[in-house]
Order: C-alpha cells, then sequence, then structure tokens
C-alpha cells in the first residue's frame, strides 16, 4: 500500500542516522533462528517476495515502528503461516505441534541450501511487448494512493522525472503479491529532481530515483 | 549492544520473542516444515561468507582492470559471478560509478532491499526509520551523521531500491595507490563506501 508507514520516504522527526562501529549480522541468537526460519519457510509455505513485504507492511502502523526489524520479520511470518493455517495459535501458546501438518510443496534440506541460494529467484521476465518509454523521456508518477501492496512510494507521487534506465520486464509486485499473476510488466529507473519532490529550497545537487513499473508512469 | 540475550541455557532468562521463535522453531520442525540443520548452514552463511568482503573484491578488480570495470558497469550479473559471487537478493544488479562530479548512495525507503552476495545483510542503520526517511530528503545531512562530507558543487545521486534490482556504488579509487595488488586494495573498499554512505579508506589509514 501507499502510505503505510513502512513508506518513510520523506518522513520527518526520526532523527539522526546512528551507525555501529563493527556491527555483526546478528544481534542476538532469536534474531539468527528468526531470520533463517523466515528464508527456509518460503518453499513449504508457497509464498513469494511481495507477499512477504505485503505482509510486513500490513502490520498495525504502531507493532511496525515499536517492533525492531526481526520482530517485523517474525511478526510477518507469524501471518503468512496462520493464513495458510500452518501453525495455529494455541500450538505457539503450547509451543509444540498439536494438529497435523498441511500438505507443503517441499522442505529446504541442508543439501539443497548453496544452491537455492545461489540461484534466488530472478524477477526478469521475457517481454510480451514493446516499452512504452525510453531512455530520456520525461514521465510522471501517477497520483494514487493504492489500498494494496504497491512499490511506489508516496514521495514521488504526482511529480515528474526522467526515465533513467530500462530495466527490462519485471513481475509486477502489486499483482504478485495479491496472488493474482506475475503480469509482468516493463520496469524502469526514474530520476526526479530534488527541488521537483521537496520544494524550491531543497538541495540542487540532489537526485532521487525510484524503480518504478510501467503501470506507474504517465507520459509528462 | 546494551542487552545479551545470547544466554538461551537460563530459561528463566528468555524474553517473550525469544520464547516464541523458539517455540516456532519447535512447531515448524515437528511438523516437517523446517529442519534445523538448513537453518544452521543458513546462518552460518550470511555470518560467515556472505559479507562486504565479496564486494571489496570485486570493487578492488574494477579499481585494477578497465576493461573487467567497462564489463561491471555495462552486464553487472556475469561480471560479479566471474568473481564467483550470485543469487539471492542480488539476482538483477547494477553497479553505480562515483565520479569528482556524481555520488551516488543507495537506499531501500519501503524496506531493506540490499545486495546480499556482494553485502551480506545489510546492516540495522539502513534498515532503521532515521535513514530510509531521511537519505531522499536531505542525503548530504545523512552523509555528515557518517562523517562525510563532499564538495558542494558535487551531484548527490539517491537510488531508491524499489524493485528486485539491486544497486552496488563502485568507490573512487583512493589516489596515491598506484601498484597495489587487488587484495591490498580490497582493504580499502568498505561496505559503506559500497552503499555510498562512506568514503574507502585512505593508503596510510586515515579513512
Amino acid at each position: 500500500m501507499t502510505d503505510g508507514v513502512h513508506d518513510m520516504g520523506g518522513a520527518r522527526g526520526f532523527g539522526k542516522v546512528v551507525p555501529e562501529l563493527n556491527e555483526p549480522p546478528f544481534h542476538a541468537a532469536w534474531e539468527r533462528r528468526a531470520f533463517a526460519l523466515t528464508v527456509a519457510m518460503a518453499r513449504p509455505g508457497g509464498w513469494n517476495v511481495d507477499m512477504s513485504r505485503a505482509a510486513r507492511e500490513s502490520l498495525p502502523p504502531q507493532d511496525y515502528l515499536a517492533k525492531s526489524y526481526y520482530e517485523i520479520w517474525l511478526a510477518g511470518l507469524e501471518k503468512l503461516m496462520a493464513e495458510r493455517g500452518l501453525v495455529a495459535a494455541d500450538e505457539i501458546e503450547a509451543g509444540h505441534a498439536l494438529h497435523p501438518p498441511q500438505p507443503v510443496r517441499g522442505t529446504l534440506t541442508p543439501g539443497d541450501v548453496a544452491q537455492t541460494l545461489y540461484r534466488g529467484t530472478p524477477t526478469a521476465r521475457e517481454p510480451t511487448g514493446p516499452a512504452r518509454f525510453a531512455v530520456g523521456d520525461r514521465v510522471r508518477a501517477r497520483a494514487v494512493s493504492v489500498p494494496t501492496h504497491t512499490r511506489l512510494p508516496r514521495y514521488v507521487r504526482g511529480h515528474a522525472g526522467v526515465v533513467e534506465l530500462v530495466h527490462g520486464c519485471h513481475v509486477f509486485p502489486d499483482s504478485s503479491a495479491l496472488g493474482a499473476g506475475e503480469n509482468p510488466q516493463w520496469l524502469y529507473a526514474v530520476r526526479f529532481s530534488g527541488r521537483e519532490l521537496w520544494g524550491t529550497d531543497a538541495d540542487p545537487t540532489a537526485q532521487v530515483s525510484v524503480d518504478a513499473w510501467e503501470s506507474y508512469l504517465e507520459p509528462a | 549492544m546494551a542487552h545479551d540475550h545470547d544466554h538461551d541455557h537460563e530459561h528463566s532468562e528468555l524474553s517473550p520473542t525469544q520464547l516464541r521463535v523458539r517455540a516456532l522453531e519447535t512447531i515448524l520442525t515437528e511438523k516437517g516444515y523446517v529442519d534445523p540443520a538448513a537453518l544452521d548452514i543458513l546462518i552460518e552463511t550470511y555470518e560467515k561468507k556472505v559479507g562486504p568482503r565479496n564486494g571489496a573484491r570485486v570493487v578492488a578488480k574494477a579499481w585494477s582492470d578497465p576493461e573487467y570495470r567497462n564489463w561491471l558497469l555495462k552486464d553487472a550479473n556475469p561480471a560479479v559471478a566471474a568473481v564467483g559471487y550470485a543469487g539471492r537478493q542480488g539476482e538483477h544488479l547494477v553497479v553505480l560509478e562515483n565520479t569528482p562530479a556524481r555520488h551516488n548512495m543507495v537506499v531501500c525507503t519501503l524496506c531493506s532491499c540490499y545486495p546480499w552476495p556482494v553485502l551480506g545483510l545489510p546492516p540495522v542503520w539502513y534498515k532503521s526509520a532515521p535513514y530510509r526517511s531521511r537519505a531522499v530528503v536531505d542525503p548530504r545531512g545523512v552523509l555528515r551523521d557518517f562523517g562525510v562530507e563532499l564538495p558542494a558543487d558535487t551531484e548527490i545521486r539517491v537510488w531508491d531500491s524499489t524493485s528486485e534490482v539491486r544497486y552496488l556504488v563502485l568507490p573512487m579509487r583512493p589516489a596515491g595507490t598506484d601498484g597495489w595488488s587487488e587484495e591490498q586494495l580490497a582493504e580499502l573498499v568498505t561496505r559503506d563506501s559500497m552503499i555510498g554512505t562512506g568514503l574507502p579508506k585512505q593508503p596510510g589509514g586515515a579513512a
């Protein structure tokens, strides 16, 4: 969705960025397990990256802002599993399986891990038609507020920019998150000037781009 | 960090989140959805094997070999795979070259998109609200949080990773490194210099 609390670009008041010197990949043992459970459950769970993101960003806003990163992952994972009847609330309460497992399409085995990670999950698809825009074209991000999953951040909404890169055709997240198919579309990097986005007082040397699917854009 | 929650042996000290993760792993294992040995390998991969040293090797090679640099900028995935890195959260890589006129900086305002095969898992600050909110509206202010001050006329080019394309910054090679080996050069390449919130180390130690 647009306008959720996860749609943070340009929001004020969050303060300074605080880097941590020599930061470890994980800060607690449970973060390691929460990370690995989330990665490993995608195969038996049958969800895609867009569904995972949609689950996280549709948490209640107060939870999203209060939770740490891996707490958000955990809440998203629980939500995806609950929706599919993979784990029930009474099981989490008991700390053990109480109901028979659902049939799943597979499990990540130790022997699979390296190959699965190396292969990844490419989202590029063969084009089904010509690209509507070319590098250098002026385009405008549609002025829409989307109630379901989307990847158009609100801060570019209604603003005009220039196509800088054509990335090819990619799975359309708005559709994929809903389980409504991949419906690939042309994907572009669209560059906006800081002043277009933030007004005439903005840093004149700043330029910001987003990756935007074709249906997010119209000619400008 | 203020807390170290790694004392799993003391059950009474476990937080609700620790208990919940433990319960989930037990349930998912009992149901046959996950294999704990696979979880161990996933964790080990991102704790020990995949991290910013990978990206540093790619950058050092690009600094050393103009043909490789051109390939990397034109078609990043095969060029990065030639050094041995590919896969999850790096399926569609684009490399952005810093120049005296233009400084690139990468953010994901909507979540935490980050090029795992070359940089590993993102640091906490990259996933935090301050960075995600401010990088696009006040990039020079964010750079100052990192102690980086760029010339006033340098273009600051922010890339918001809103798709499955992942961006890696190719920083400028520090002066005074003529004749250095790729291994020596890689030591100068910091994680933050490949995100665009930092600069490479200078020969002689200064950051």
